[in-house]
């Protein structure tokens, strides 16, 4: 998935980089749990998390964010690339047992600086309709 | 038990160094469903003109909340982490992480505020390789529920 990298001469505030479907399920946070070593059970004990006051096991916030950025690597062709990225978490994403949950992430140009050589992406990441992160950016430097 | 405002400004020493290996930024890139072959494949990361493969941008995490573990590990610290919700995260690369990379992360706890029966507590990570020149600086803020709410 290694394509050219974008032109910033050519790109405008508005542009659409691209949209992905995640598809998570129960497997994909204890993976995650696994490999950031964030194992609150929260995120893979249903027990637990309804005894917290949640409406069951929830994705990492973290694991939503650092999926959501790959459209961001991709367009940019250097996953390197990415000098700044921010979110905000705006609201869960319970992951239910059987099935799975499905993130929708979209990405705009929110700023160009032709000075710095750097592009802002302004993501939208839902679930079920509603927004998940909130205010999420990724700068690049192309 | 409230989350201890005094802990506000508090910076701790630096980290013993985190080793960044090859296989766990696979993983790590693995777990966030990320195929490009710069976190994968060293050839194509060299050819990016990366030493070797290259970390997901939110792979500094891994590091930071570790390092952050000095802090919300301390019971004078006062985070039940049951009550604890991840409010919000910044990313700033200074350059890429690698493999091979020695990593060693400096905590520091910028805030300590307490509104409506919840605390927000904001760490900022500051993580330089092993000759001192900044690689990331990671800032989250976590809100802690008070008791009884």
């Amino acid at each position: 998935m290694s394509a050219a990298r974008p032109d910033l001469a050519t790109l405008a505030v508005g542009d659409t980089i691209g949209t992905r479907t995640v598809e998570v399920d129960r497997r994909t946070l204890v993976r995650y749990a696994g490999a950031s070593g964030d194992l609150n059970p929260i995120h893979w004990n249903e027990r637990f998390a309804t005894e917290v006051g949640l409406p069951g096991v929830i994705a990492h916030g973290m694991f939503t964010m650092g999926t959501a950025v790959n459209l961001v690597a991709d367009w940019a062709g250097d996953p390197g690339a990415v000098v700044e990225y921010a979110t905000r978490f705006t609201r869960p994403v319970p992951v239910p047992d059987p099935g799975v949950a499905v993130l929708e992430v979209t990405g705009v140009v929110g700023a160009v600086d032709p000075e710095a050589g750097t592009v802002r992406v302004d993501l939208t990441v839902t679930f079920e309709g509603a927004r998940v992160l909130g205010k999420a950016q990724a700068t690049v430097r192309l | 038990m409230a989350v201890n405002t005094a802990y506000a400004g508090r910076s701790y020493a630096p980290t013993a160094p985190y080793q960044v290996g090859r296989e766990h930024v696979r993983a790590f890139a693995t777990a966030v469903l990320a195929d490009h072959v710069a976190h994968h494949d060293v050839e194509a990361a060299r050819a990016l003109g990366h030493p070797d493969v290259v970390a997901p941008p939110t792979y500094a995490v891994v590091i930071a909340q570790a390092a952050e573990a000095q802090l919300v590990q301390d019971p004078e610290a006062g985070i039940d982490f049951s009550r604890v919700v991840h409010a919000d995260e910044r990313f700033v690369h200074h350059r890429p992480i690698h493999a091979g990379d020695d990593l060693v992360t400096t905590l520091h706890v910028d805030a300590i505020t307490e509104r409506a029966g919840l605390a927000m507590v904001t760490t900022r990570c500051e993580i330089a390789d092993a000759d001192g020149a900044p690689v990331a600086t990671v800032v989250s803020t976590l809100a802690v529920r008070g008791e009884g709410s």
